[in-house]
């Protein structure tokens, strides 16, 4: 179990390699990235991710075991970075490792979805023209998150 | 006690952290930001809605009934937009 909490790039092959390398016999591994969108009706030149790095340390490492103990994880990683992003850059990587890839889907999504809302970081998108504004928190992340609330599915 | 504000609540405060020392009856997280709220103007109006305001005492975060119960470094941040 790892998590990490960095200004600096990742390289999303070489994590996922690094993970894979530990796997061990486990039948399946899930990795996710997150990149900084932009899209032509919303083009985003820089996001600015303000970050609690001790709060998002904390917060990270009981989503982790969490996921660990519901979804039976072999292992699970967590890399989220803050900072300037550019359009396209990784900010986040998710990678979960179980023996069939149910239990690896959904530890994966399970932890992306308490990142969107239990993670202590916050979004101000940039313009090509730099205007710029903070990110709302989005109800269907809750409602994203809430999913999971209904018990082990 | 030191507090953290962040994101645009450090931006509307116009500073990141500051050091406080509130009287006893400020017993709990939701007495904290009351009290902060009723210092000055700009303070009034960024912490105009508690409902959207959110906690951490000694990077734990916590719902705003929580006493303070001598907490070092309170965070005061809105709604989480990470992933």
């Amino acid at each position: 179990m790892a998590v990490r909490v960095q200004q600096a790039p990742f390289d999303p092959g070489a994590e996922s390699n690094v993970f894979l390398a530990a796997a061990h016999g486990a039948g399946a591994a899930v990795t996710f990235t997150g990149l900084v969108r932009s899209e032509p009706g919303a083009p985003v030149a820089v996001l600015e991710l303000e970050c609690y790095p001790e709060l998002a340390v904390n917060q990270i490492a009981k989503m982790v075991a969490e996921a660990v103990a519901r979804f039976g994880l072999l292992d699970a990683t967590v890399l989220h970075r803050y900072g300037r992003l550019a359009a396209g850059e990784p900010i986040v990587q998710v990678m979960a490792l179980a023996s069939h890839r149910q239990a690896a889907f959904e530890g994966a999504e399970f932890l992306m979805d308490y990142l969107k809302t239990d993670a202590p970081f916050w979004k101000k998108e940039i313009s090509p023209g730099g205007a710029s504004h903070w990110v709302e928190a989005k109800p269907g992340d809750d409602a994203a998150r809430a999913r999971w609330k209904e018990g082990p599915t | 006690m030191k507090i953290l504000y962040f994101a645009w609540l450090r931006e509307r405060l116009n500073k990141g952290e500051e050091e406080v020392s509130p009287p006893p009856e400020v017993r709990t997280v939701a007495d904290l930001i009351g009290w902060l709220a009723a210092r000055d103007e700009s303070a009034a109006s960024a912490l105009a809605n508690p409902k959207i305001i959110r906690a951490a005492l000694d990077a734990r975060i916590v719902p705003p009934e929580t006493p303070l119960a001598g907490a070092k470094i309170v965070a005061l941040f809105p709604p989480m937009t990470g992933g």
